[in-house]
């Protein structure tokens, strides 16, 4: 690793380094995973006290836990004695945790409750000690039922870090008629072998389908709709179908926004009336009389008119409000990554509705997608390149000479077709890796150029 | 199990729907009557040849006009319209997934795989008239740039006989990992 990680990243493109080297990968997980707020799961994965959810922070397995007064709590899954993992299932319910090694038994909320041959530990043994407990995580805070926690003991608060991203957050709860989601259907887990950043890195990235994705946009487009379905393929055809659309369409309908700390979102994009759940779909009409007579009608047009595609939480969350879909990103290696998709259900929506949100999974986040197989290939081939030093340096430039502050801390790209997003997600990098901002030092010069302009 | 999923019902066409109707429910006849298990067998050992060869549009052909297939993503998933499925594909999309495997951009398959099957342990699940349910276990070795992949479990095929001959009406694939974190998978099984 070079001494100097601030020249990895510079306006335009990046050092093939970052997604290579195990050095800054380990530094990744310390600076950006251990001090981020990073997406743990949802409030509805843990319902009632007892209930908990097994899941990682950055490489670090912890639990997600309702303990006995109700409170959500994220705990190091890790004995305080041998270090063994203590809790071994995905999910479940427990009264409490115990070590299958020496019998250590913890209470929900991470707390040492017993130990056998406790008289034979040294006298200043104290179990009520923080060394003799499973750790919890210093901050835990929940955001509309998204829960985060941060390694760092101080920072910004949650709030302060989603910035304007809490209006997608807010999407993807106010869709639901009854204003509640939970999670549900199921959890795919794919896996490629490539670096953790590209997978966000290609969310917003409006220009690859036409040529990632040509096998099944040729395919879906050749394809008869006499032939049987019984609803769940034609909702992938013609989402398939979808992802053909010429650069006129992205250049000019579709838009791009970044905000501090990396987070992004594609938007204008999937409007309702062009939905697979169109306006004039008898399921999608029963949603909107659902909807106005929870909501009122103001309300409902309110809702059905914020029109967003993915957006991405960096660095470990990418959600879709419009079919309720939520990805998770997993650090393995540097050079693997495993991602778990997961879908909600708006509650007092028709039933139907949620059928098409895993129609809708099945056909971009599904291991088997005639869609997806063809984004793991672009990472896994990202990573075989990138492993070559025959070429140093990433051009991450497209767009560049438009993007334009908002004049709210965030940037807009020309369109959906410009890289705004990734430089975007580059200069949070900076900023957890150094300390450094490219944004902050672009503002303040252009500020300068404004100060001499107008003296 | 292998039931045919309550929309797929729901969404069936009258033609199918009055198929369904007037099966038999009591009147189940031995399998031998209607279909040998060595004549499943051999029906299944064709059809994972086809695939090891990679004749895909033969592979489809041997699927009903309202077919689905079906790879779970949990163990003893109920159903696939409540819960995520590694693929479920009902027979537009089926057609779909077999034209992408023939098209030169199909750039998850270049280089392509080469696949070795071995199906075994057939048994006739239940058997009606002119239907029946078949079960067997399979191993299918993928190897594909430079990596080798091992997969296994039940499968399940509903056989029915249209003009002589038979043909699938329903195919679920169990896979022991069905859960595992895994790399795409663009071969069917």
């Amino acid at each position: 690793m070079s001494a100097n990680l601030s020249e990895f990243v510079q306006p335009g493109r990046v050092h093939r380094q970052i997604y290579t080297d195990p050095a800054i990968f380990e530094l990744e997980l310390q600076r950006i995973f251990g001090t981020a707020w990073i997406y743990v799961g949802h409030e509805s994965q843990v319902k009632i006290p007892g209930d908990y959810f097994r899941t990682f922070i950055g490489r670090k397995p912890v639990v997600l836990v309702r303990d006995t007064e109700g409170a959500i709590r994220v705990i190091h899954n890790q004995c305080a004695h041998r270090g063994s993992l203590v809790v071994a299932n995905d999910k479940g319910n427990a009264e409490e945790f115990q070590c299958c090694y020496h019998g250590w038994t913890y209470y929900l909320d991470g707390r040492l409750k017993a130990v056998p041959l406790q008289h034979g530990y040294p006298r200043d043994f104290d179990p009520k000690s923080p060394t003799t407990a499973m750790v919890q995580v210093p901050r835990v805070t929940s955001y509309r039922g998204f829960v985060f926690a941060s390694e760092a003991a101080d920072g910004p608060s949650l709030e302060d870090f989603l910035g304007p991203m809490t209006t997608s957050l807010d999407d993807m709860v106010d869709r639901a008629p009854d204003g509640e989601i939970e999670v549900a259907g199921g959890v795919f887990r794919h896996a490629y072998d490539g670096n953790w950043k590209l997978y966000l890195e290609n969310l917003c990235d409006a220009a690859h389908p036409i040529f990632t994705h040509r096998s099944s946009i040729d395919a879906a487009q050749q394809q008869s709709d006499e032939a049987h379905s019984d609803g769940s393929g034609e909702i992938a055809i013609r989402q398939m179908r979808q992802n053909g659309a010429p650069y006129s369409f992205w250049e000019s309908q579709v838009g791009i926004w970044t905000y501090p700390n990396g987070h992004s979102y594609l938007g204008d994009y999937h409007d309702d009336a062009k939905l697979v759940a169109a306006l004039k779909d008898p399921v999608f009409r029963d949603y909107i009389a659902a909807m106005e007579k929870k909501k009122g009608k103001a309300e409902t047009r309110r809702v059905l008119e914020v029109r967003r595609w993915n957006s991405n939480v960096y660095p470990n969350l990418s959600f879709m409000s419009q079919f309720q879909q939520l990805r998770v990103v997993h650090p393995i290696d540097v050079n693997r990554t495993v991602v778990h998709t997961y879908n909600f259900r708006l509650k007092g929506a028709p039933e139907q509705m949620f059928r098409n949100t895993i129609s809708f999974a099945n056909t971009v986040n599904g291991t088997g997608s005639l869609v997806l197989t063809d984004d793991l290939e672009i990472y896994n081939r990202i990573g075989m390149g990138l492993s070559s030093a025959g070429a140093e340096w990433i051009e991450i430039g497209r767009g560049m000479q438009s993007d334009s502050p908002d004049g709210h801390g965030g940037w807009r790209g020309q369109n959906s077709t410009s890289e705004i997003y990734i430089r975007n997600m580059l200069d949070a990098w900076l900023g957890y890796m150094t300390g450094s901002s490219l944004h902050a030092d672009a503002a303040a010069k252009q500020q300068r150029e404004g100060a001499r302009a107008g003296s | 199990m292998g039931r045919k999923p309550r929309r797929a019902l729901r969404h069936a066409t009258a033609r199918s729907r009055r198929r369904i109707a007037s099966r038999p429910r009591t009147a189940r006849q031995p399998a031998q009557r209607t279909f040998d298990v060595n004549a499943c067998e051999q029906f299944l050992l064709h059809e994972a040849r086809l695939l090891d060869d990679g004749k895909f549009d033969a592979w489809l052909a041997l699927f009903t006009p309202d077919a689905w297939y079906w790879v779970p993503s949990e163990p003893g998933q109920a159903d696939p319209v409540e819960t995520v499925s590694l693929i479920y594909d009902d027979r537009r999309l089926l057609e779909t997934r077999v034209r992408r495997l023939s098209s030169p951009r199909m750039y998850s398959q270049e280089p392509r795989s080469r696949t070795s099957r071995i199906v075994t342990n057939v048994a006739v699940e239940e058997a009606g008239k002119g239907a029946c349910t078949v079960r067997c276990k399979f191993i299918m070795i993928e190897y594909r740039r430079e990596q080798q992949r091992l997969f296994g479990g039940t499968v399940r095929h509903r056989l029915v006989k249209a003009d002589g001959r038979i043909m699938i009406a329903w195919k679920r694939v169990d896979l022991v990992n069905c859960d595992a974190p895994m790399d795409g998978i663009t071969i069917p099984f």
